[in-house]
Formats: structure tokens, C-alpha cells, sequence
């Protein structure tokens, strides 16, 4: 397996903060990768580095081998990185399928083939009954949908979620995993950012652990729950040491 | 074409038909004058009704347009016609220019709306001083009627020419409308974030809308010109033309092929009509202006195309009751 994403002592500071502390990970070609962590970790500030909407105080990020540090969002875009926003933003205004042409305008210039793409994503991932609706009028769990679409429809090779199960219920949950599963076996490698850790356990292979800014930990999902540091981490120091991260805890 | 087109062929044939049916010298005037503020609002609404970016300041391009034209023709003696084209290019070189300085700098909302009235005040000022524009007297363009100096003693060609940049904004706007350029345009409109995560060059997005906004408005500005063949820096660079491009925009509805065009013709004809019969208050139509941009605020924020739409909606959902009861 190669390497889709490296990211080498990326730091972010922010006046006198340091959000993100010289993180270094990798995400290999076509797995699904977690980054866990409490809230006010870092890891929206890391994925922003990522995705080329901050740039690092320090440190590089190699794409596809590729040094892209600090290269703007847009040709990030070009060159296959595509993102999900934590508070979706949907084009309210525009209608589903408008939506998502935004997004498969990258590669498709003709406004028609722009939107057939758009639909067969829409339908990939279960949204092909409200194409024509209002973006403003879907629901939680739609516009999380919506999102994952866009940033689908840009045909990209690497993929950041960041939360996209947040607010949605267990069932809602259970529709969109299978969702997630098949971007990835159409050849889409994912870096998601989850806090439902039920998901986080069936979905990835690896997952990284942000803790104030720093990597503290990294491995297989089941590995990762065990280890002290991590669990300190979100527990406290005080919390007993063999206890687990619970299933499907927020914490 | 679709039947969506339908009632702006209607409209514009209907124009056209007019110089057929009177000669009368003010219904010519009052078509020449309204469709040249359509123009000038269809340059806005390229930027502000589809691009989001709120320009109160239209002016500049305006009266780069007027004041290139008439500086050519007359200072130069550049034939019309050339003038004209040459009059556009510089409005949209201008637009270029404010638009890299402003979005360059991020300015948005109501930054990039005072930013641009103050580049056009800066040019009102210049322009009521320098020696090249005529200073405070203005310039008057030789009245040297005839096809090839681009002036026309019968009004009635100025009407179809008019009409004819109209409707070729129109089909422009249109086409806009569905190609990747308009889609991106909307998106950076919708939620600039957003569209950058989708690839959208936010910032040459805006550049392109602007430096096309301003080639629009500059048009109207180059026409006005060869109309009256006269220009001064109050009529060229003054906020009157940015209030009159923004509110025929936003009350024929902003973001919509049609709008400007509604928009211009309907409250112009409203000022017309006001005039008749408050008689001799000054500026009784510029109060009329006013209550209308109030109303559209107020009641109509998508204009009278977004009245015309939830009209329709509304009827179409009777329609359908009307059928599920019978």
C-alpha cells in the first residue's frame, strides 16, 4: 500500500496558542482513517491545514508524494483533496442537484454532463428523491448527505469527513455507514474526523488520536481504545485505568 | 430556448413594436432613457444578483463608459462607434482594477458596497477637475448625425439599439446562467467557504463578474452618451446611476435573467405616472424611488420576479386542490 497522506510536524499557532503541535501521520491509499480526539484537540485545525484553508505555522503535508503545504484550497480541489465542513454548509438558496453540480463542475465544464454526474452521486448517496427540493429545506441527516455529496461529486482520491455523523441518530447512522463503505470501495481513500466511536470502530482500519494538539496515539481502532494515554486523555487521569473508551460514547 | 423564455421574447418584441406605433419624441425619450438604466442594472445584477457582491457603486463603470466615449469622439476624434467599443473596454478594465484591489484585500457585504462608492466618488472628483473631461462644463459630442458617427436623428433607431444591448445581455445573462461560470458564480454568492472547498476559484470567480458587470454598465454609459451628446461628472460618476442600476435590479428581482429589465420599465413608468400627476414637485419620482426600494426590502426581497414566482406557486397549488377536491 502506498501513501495517499503525509503530514510531517504540522504546527498551527494561533498568537500565543498552539492548536496543533508538530502532528505527524499518514493515511495509506485507499483505507478509511480516523482522527479521534476531545473536543478542542486541534483536529478541524489540522483538517483545515489538510485541505488548504489555513496554512501551518510549521511543518509540510505531502500529497500523493507531493509537498502541498500551504497550497490554496481550490487547487487542493484540482488536485483531488475534497472536504466536508463540521457545520454544513449547503448552498441554501440552490435546489439539491444544484448543489451538487458545484461540486462535479470541477471536472465536468458542460452544464449538462455537470448535472447528470450530480445526479448519480445524489443517488449514491441516498438523495436521489429530493434532487429538485431546496437545499434549506432538508434535515439534519439530509444536509449531512448533502455535503458528503458535494464534496463526492468533485471526484476526488482523498476524502476528509469531518463529522459527518454528528447529530444524526443510531438509525440515520446505520444508513450512512454502508454509504461510506461504498465511496471507499469505488476507490476513494477517507480521512474522517468522528466522534461516534461506534462508527469510528466498524468503519476504520487506523485511527489517530489529537490531544491538545499533539498525535498521542495511533493504530488499529481497538489497539487505540485501550491505551492509557488515550483514554487519560478523555477521561482524566484520575479515571480507572482498564476502563475503555465505552461504545458509542460522545465524549 | 424554453418556454421559460417566453415572456422576455414578449417583452422585448413588444418594445420593439412601440417606435412603429407613435413618433411622439417623449414616449421615444422615456424608452431610450429607461432602457439604457436596464443596461446599467443588468451590469449589476451580474455581480450583485448573481455574484452576491454589492456594489453601490456602479457609477465608476458608468461613467468610465460615458466619459471614454465622449473623450475619444471629441478630444481625439475617434469615430462613434469606436468610441463606443472603446468606451466599454475601459469600463471593464476599471472594474478589473476595483474589483482586484477590493476582493484581493477580502473585502465583502458592506465593505465591498462602500469601497466601491468611494471609488466612484474619487472619479466624480477627478473628473469635475481635470482639464481632459471638460472640468465642471462637461463635454458636449459634435451632433454630426449619420450611421457611420454612430448618432441618429430619428429616435427610434436609438430605441432598437438600446433594446438590441438589452437583449443581448439578456441572452448573455442566460447563458451564464447554465454554464460552469454562472454555477460557480451562485456558489461563491451562496457560501464562499463552501465553494472553495469545491474547487471554485473564489477570487477569479469575482474578478471575471466584475470585469463582465463593468463592461455591461460601461455599455449604458457609452450609450448615453451618443444619445444626449453631452457628459458631466455628475451625471457620469454620480450615485444617482449606482442607485438606479441597484434598485431596478432588486425591485425587477436580483439574480434573474428578466429582473432589470421589469425592474427599470416598471418603476420608471411609476415615476412617469407620478409626475403626471403630482405635476410640479421636484423630485417627486425620487420619493417614489425610495417608497418602492422600502416595499421591495420589506415585502418582495427577491423583487417583482420573486412576487411573480410565489404567485404562480401559489395559484398552481390552488389549481391542484381545486383538482383533489373535485
Amino acid at each position: 500500500m502506498s501513501t495517499m497522506l503525509a503530514v510531517e510536524g504540522v504546527t498551527r499557532r494561533f498568537g500565543g496558542l498552539v492548536a496543533v503541535s508538530e502532528a505527524s501521520f499518514t493515511v495509506e491509499t485507499g483505507s478509511i482513517t480516523g482522527l479521534i480526539g476531545p473536543n478542542g484537540a486541534g483536529k478541524t485545525t489540522l483538517f483545515s491545514m489538510i485541505s488548504g484553508f489555513q496554512a501551518p505555522s510549521a511543518g509540510r503535508i505531502l500529497f500523493r508524494g507531493e509537498d502541498v503545504t500551504g497550497v490554496e484550497a481550490h487547487r487542493l480541489a484540482l488536485q483531488g483533496i475534497a472536504r466536508t465542513f463540521q457545520i454544513v454548509q449547503p448552498f441554501a438558496g440552490l435546489s439539491v442537484v444544484e448543489n451538487i453540480a458545484v461540486g462535479a463542475h470541477l471536472r465536468h465544464a458542460g452544464r449538462a454532463e455537470a448535472l447528470a454526474k450530480a445526479r448519480a452521486v445524489a443517488h449514491a448517496v441516498g438523495l436521489a428523491h429530493t434532487l429538485d427540493a431546496p437545499a434549506a429545506s432538508l434535515t439534519v441527516a439530509g444536509r449531512k448527505r448533502l455535503e458528503l455529496a458535494r464534496a463526492l461529486a468533485t471526484e476526488p482520491a482523498l476524502l476528509l469527513l469531518d463529522e459527518v455523523l454528528a447529530g444524526l441518530n443510531p438509525s440515520e447512522i446505520r444508513d450512512i455507514v454502508p454509504v461510506l463503505q461504498n465511496i471507499r470501495a469505488g476507490g476513494v481513500t477517507i480521512l474522517m474526523i468522528e466522534h461516534v466511536m461506534q462508527a469510528v470502530m466498524s468503519l476504520c482500519e487506523v485511527v489517530h488520536v489529537l490531544a491538545s494538539g499533539r498525535i498521542i496515539a495511533g493504530g488499529p481502532p481497538a489497539e487505540v481504545c485501550q491505551d492509557p494515554r488515550v483514554i487519560e486523555a478523555y477521561l482524566g487521569s484520575r479515571a480507572p485505568r482498564a476502563a475503555a473508551v465505552p461504545e458509542g460514547a460522545v465524549p | 430556448m424554453t418556454t421559460k423564455d417566453w415572456p422576455t421574447l414578449l417583452i422585448v418584441v413588444a418594445i420593439a413594436l412601440v417606435p412603429l406605433a407613435t413618433s411622439a419624441n417623449t414616449v421615444l425619450n422615456f424608452l431610450v432613457f429607461t432602457l439604457i438604466i436596464a443596461l446599467a442594472a443588468q451590469g449589476w445584477n451580474i455581480l450583485g444578483g448573481y455574484g452576491g457582491q454589492f456594489s453601490f457603486g456602479h457609477a465608476a463603470f458608468f461613467g468610465t463608459g460615458a466619459y471614454v466615449t465622449a473623450i475619444l469622439q471629441v478630444r481625439l476624434g475617434v469615430n462613434g462607434w469606436a468610441g463606443f467599443a472603446l468606451g466599454i473596454a475601459a469600463g471593464a478594465l476599471i472594474g478589473a482594477i476595483i474589483g482586484y484591489l477590493s476582493f484581493r484585500s477580502g473585502l465583502r457585504g458592506s465593505y465591498f458596497a462602500l469601497v466601491t462608492l468611494a471609488f466612484a466618488e474619487v472619479l466624480r472628483v477627478v473628473a469635475n477637475a481635470a482639464p481632459v473631461t471638460g472640468g465642471a462644463a462637461g463635454l458636449l459630442v459634435r451632433l454630426e448625425p449619420g450611421a457611420a458617427n454612430f448618432q441618429f436623428e430619428n429616435r427610434a433607431v436609438f430605441v432598437w439599439i438600446a433594446l438590441a444591448l438589452v437583449a443581448g445581455v439578456l441572452v448573455l445573462t442566460r447563458r451564464m446562467e447554465q454554464s460552469r461560470f454562472g454555477a460557480q458564480l451562485v456558489a461563491v454568492r451562496e457560501n464562499e467557504e463552501a465553494a472553495r472547498a469545491l474547487g471554485v476559484d473564489a477570487l477569479a470567480t469575482k474578478l471575471k463578474a466584475i470585469t463582465l458587470s463593468a463592461a455591461v454598465t460601461a455599455a449604458a454609459g457609452a450609450l448615453y452618451v451618443q444619445y444626449f451628446l453631452y457628459v458631466d461628472a455628475g451625471l457620469a460618476f454620480g450615485t444617482w446611476i449606482s442607485v438606479e442600476a441597484l434598485l431596478a435590479a432588486m425591485a425587477g428581482g436580483k439574480g434573474t435573467v428578466l429582473g432589470p429589465l421589469v425592474g427599470a420599465l416598471t418603476l420608471h413608468s411609476l415615476g412617469e405616472v407620478t409626475k403626471a400627476f403630482a405635476g410640479r414637485v421636484p423630485g417627486i419620482d425620487l420619493v417614489i424611488f425610495g417608497l418602492v426600494l422600502v416595499a421591495v426590502v420589506a415585502f418582495a426581497p427577491d423583487g417583482l420576479m420573486g412576487l411573480a414566482r410565489r404567485l404562480r406557486g401559489r395559484m398552481r397549488r390552488k389549481a391542484v386542490a381545486s383538482e383533489a377536491a373535485a
